[in-house]
């Protein structure tokens, strides 16, 4: 009985790294295949936190099931990852908005602009 | 180029962050006898921390949050590191010879106080105080 526990929870951790390394290479193709910053970015930043945090979960239940070792800092660090990666994404995103970059030539719409012409 | 003046959201996430980075440190720090870590990875964490106020805020905001004069703090961690070996000494031991006890602390049970976290007391004060001092001269100078 407890081996087959032991077999299902490892079974489930496998599905878990597997699709965590799945979706980094979905952010990897998203960041090669799409046509601006601000797209590549949304790509990196969703897919790949997701991936990592995926990967961590993964490797945190494999030590708390079979190894029993309850290791809290990789719990802390999908915490961590979850918090700063968005930050950081948004503050590059920012930062060549403000820079003057460009977005792709189909943009069809742009709000930010039309606030900052009128504020100035 | 326009000046960036809205800075709420990186603001904000620096105060919840600030603390995990630091209580993480200080894990790393005090972990350092049994488990990877120690003085030099701790201090550099806790630098980590105080310069992400630096990014986030300004160097003003630093000086009231922690109004400490790091060139005094860098003396301490000297003084530390130094007198560690002269305090063994003064025990009958040899020259830099650690020591310890085992002590029953009502929450922590069993535990071992040993004169190696003093010298890495003082290897954490000066790691933190150097970099901060680097840190600190590098962006005054505009």
């Amino acid at each position: 009985m407890n081996d087959l526990i032991q077999n299902i929870a490892i079974s489930f951790i496998m599905v878990l790294i597997l699709i965590g390394a799945l979706l980094s290479l979905v952010s990897t193709i998203g960041l090669l295949r799409l046509p601006d910053v601000y797209t590549r970015t949304h790509a990196a930043s969703k897919a790949s936190t997701l991936g990592v945090m995926m990967m961590m979960f993964g490797a945190f239940l494999y030590f708390w099931i079979v190894k029993g070792h309850f290791n809290a800092e990789l719990f802390l660090a999908v915490l961590f990852i979850f918090i700063t990666a968005p930050v950081g994404a948004h503050l590059i995103t920012r930062s060549a908005y403000y820079y003057g970059v460009e977005p792709s030539k189909s943009t069809s719409h742009d709000d930010l602009k039309e606030t900052n012409v009128d504020q100035s | 180029m326009r000046k960036q003046d809205n800075d709420v959201i990186l603001r904000s996430m620096t105060l919840v962050i600030f603390f995990i980075i630091l209580t993480f440190s200080f894990a790393l720090f005090f972990g350092g006898h049994y488990t990877p870590g120690g003085g030099f990875v701790g201090g550099l964490m806790t630098a980590a921390a105080l310069i992400l106020i630096i990014i986030a805020y300004d160097m003003k905001t630093l000086k009231e949050a922690v109004s400490i004069d790091f060139k005094k703090l860098l003396n301490v961690g000297l003084i530390f590191a130094i007198g560690m070996p002269f305090v063994s000494m003064l025990f009958g031991k040899n020259f830099f010879q650690h020591f310890h006890t085992y002590i029953d602390i009502p929450v922590f049970g069993k535990t071992s106080l040993h004169t190696a976290v003093l010298f890495d007391l003082g290897v954490y004060l000066i790691v933190v105080s150097v970099t901060l001092i680097i840190i600190l001269t590098i962006g005054e100078n505009e």
